[in-house]
């Protein structure tokens, strides 16, 4: 690549001791990307953008709260109706936590879709995996900071998981608590802890990208890029195909911070914490509810734990679980159709986490919890000795240029 | 290339450059109405604003006795002067003040000096409201931190300090009970 000219003589001088312009100009300006993406290929940089704006409303937030027991739900409530626009930036820093899961969400779905955990791409894959756990773990102390019924009683149970472990389990819950009790020590560490993750996810981030430079981008064909006639400088088409979707997500963001904020929480979170009364239901965020799901699926206490970590275990391994050499579904006629019924089985466990744990509710989450399972470790690995996949294109630009519906049709013609 | 195609190619410019220039305007206009309530939001709340008056009840005050009240995080000094304060701060002459302004000016009741007790040059606390206090060369305030002094009306007389020290608005709602704020 040819080393960009800059006009402006302050550019050049920094520039020439310190190449942040020439680094900036390779990796946004003129990095190639596949010229075939599409909007799912958005949501990456809207997790991005997710993740930024949770940051800014955070930093001010904490400057409006008080971590101590005493303190926390009024000083929440102030920010509500005291601080200026309190209201508003504290809507957005909730419903910003359900919009980072929906999109990252989609995003991780669109790389098992197409494939875009496959080799050469399995480390940033794995990062990804490491971003969504830190994300669960920054969400889940979050929530315990309003101090609410809801806040007090999730963590008291998410806390007493680890009591599950043998032995050591009940002296590692004291530790995590910092006394006998979900109590202000536990309020404490968790506002730190909080307040600091989140630029551990920014570092692995930034990992995440570099991994993903290294190669670029996966494509929905699935198929590595020939040359420069597969690629498009990501300015200004994807930087503008990146802001469009974002004027649509933050259409919908802002229709459910201004008409339904709070939608996606839980009334009970609006009663200060209460370590006497425990609320009738006690349910998650709903980003949580698959895996809560999985978790009461199991009628062993250990055990739901397990299943649970392990469903997302599962994921680290998947590079490797996976044998298919062909990477989009596109080609995979029986792993698309799989692919759908895993969609539907994690919206099925989410519905099942959020219903109490008895009846019909119980068997349907044993049933949904052990299909999870078996596509990963059963269906992952044997399908592609039965599975005859379509043949694939020879490169992006013949099925761009023809239509992708009869790029498997061109291919095999091509090779006649 | 015929002069006709070069006035198109021309057109599109245009046409794309007012794209450009709007979508950066746009995204200013979005930028700056997101940022606005992030920084409005350190101004002072509402419940901060609805604490600002405070009312002080005087008739517990004999004459040259002073106390320190709280108003809106800070001190304010209320003395009672003797009358030979009051004489003094009178009848000085205000030419070659630093910041020149009556003893009327400064007072509604005479007797009673409101003052926030703030140093106008870096904000310490002047000394001068207990018994024992280094009161300065005018007998009315002293600054320790830089060695600023005020006189009985509470004006800056020598050292550092580029004002008077402030008089808060305040009201007499009584002949001994005033409203600070």
């Amino acid at each position: 690549m040819s080393k960009p000219k800059f006009k402006n003589p302050v550019v050049k001088w920094i520039d020439y001791r310190l190449p942040i312009f020439t680094f900036m100009d390779h990796e946004l300006n003129h990095y190639p990307t596949p010229k075939n993406l599409n909007y799912f290929w958005n949501f990456g940089s809207l997790a991005g953008i997710a993740l930024v704006t949770m940051i800014i409303t955070g930093i001010v937030l904490s400057m409006n709260y008080t971590a101590h027991v005493d303190y926390a739900f009024d000083s929440v409530e102030r920010i509500m109706r005291d601080v200026n626009h309190g209201w508003l930036i504290r809507y957005i820093h909730m419903n910003g936590a359900s919009f980072f899961f929906i999109v990252v969400f989609v995003h991780i779905f669109r790389g098992l879709y197409y494939g875009s955990y496959k080799a050469p791409r399995e480390l940033l894959w794995i990062l990804g995996v490491l971003i969504l756990l830190l994300m669960m773990a920054t969400a889940f102390m979050g929530y315990v900071l309003p101090w609410g019924q809801m806040s007090f009683w999730g963590a008291t149970v998410i806390t007493n998981l680890f009591s599950a472990i043998p032995v050591v389990g009940e002296s590692i819950v004291t530790w995590l608590w910092g006394g006998f009790s979900v109590d202000n020590s536990t309020l404490n560490r968790f506002f730190s802890l909080h307040f600091v993750l989140p630029f551990v996810i920014v570092g692995v981030v930034i990992l995440h990208l570099i991994a993903l430079h290294r190669f670029g981008s996966n494509n929905p064909i699935g198929i590595d890029v020939k040359g420069t006639q597969d690629t498009l400088p990501f300015s200004p088409y994807y930087t503008i195909k990146d802001l469009f979707g974002l004027g649509v997500f933050l259409t919908f963001f802002a229709a459910a911070v201004f008409f339904f904020p709070n939608f996606m929480g839980h009334p009970d979170n609006y009663i200060e914490a209460n370590p006497m009364v425990t609320p009738a239901h006690i349910v998650p965020e709903w980003y949580f509810l698959p895996f809560y799901a999985i978790l009461r699926a199991i009628p062993d206490k250990l055990g739901g734990v397990l299943f649970m970590f392990g469903s997302i275990a599962v994921l680290f391994i998947l590079p490797w679980l996976d044998r298919s050499p062909v990477r989009s579904s596109q080609f995979r006629p029986i792993f698309k159709i799989f692919f759908w019924v895993l969609v539907f089985d994690c919206i099925l466990l989410g519905y099942l986490g959020a219903m109490p744990a008895e009846g019909i509710y119980v068997i349907l989450s044993r049933i949904a919890t052990a299909y999870y399972f078996f596509h990963f470790l059963i269906l992952f690995p044997l399908l592609p000795y039965i599975e005859k996949t379509k043949p694939l294109p020879i490169s992006i630009s013949v099925p761009v240029l023809s239509g992708a519906s009869t790029a498997s049709a061109f291919a095999v013609r091509e090779k006649k | 290339m015929s002069i006709k195609s070069s006035s198109k190619i021309e057109k599109n410019e245009t046409k794309r450059d007012f794209l450009i220039v709007s979508t950066y305007a746009l995204a200013g206009v979005g930028a700056a109405s997101f940022a606005w309530p992030l920084i409005d939001q350190m101004n002072p709340a509402a419940d901060t604003l609805a604490l600002a008056s405070t009312e002080i009840d005087l008739s517990s005050l004999e004459e040259g006795q002073s106390i320190t009240v709280k108003w809106r995080g800070k001190p304010v000094f209320v003395r009672h002067r003797t009358p030979d304060e009051i004489k003094q701060a009178k009848e000085v002459l205000i030419d070659g003040m630093r910041d020149p302004q009556t003893d009327s000016d400064r007072v509604t009741n005479e007797k009673y000096i409101v003052l926030v007790g703030v140093c106008t040059h870096l904000g310490c606390v002047p000394l001068g409201q207990k018994t024992g206090d280094i009161k300065g060369q005018y007998g009315g305030w002293f600054c320790p931190c830089h060695g600023s002094h005020y006189d009985h009306s509470g004006r800056i007389r020598k050292g550092p300090a580029p004002t008077n020290l402030e008089v808060p608005s305040y009201k007499f709602l009584s002949d001994t009970l005033i409203r600070i704020g």
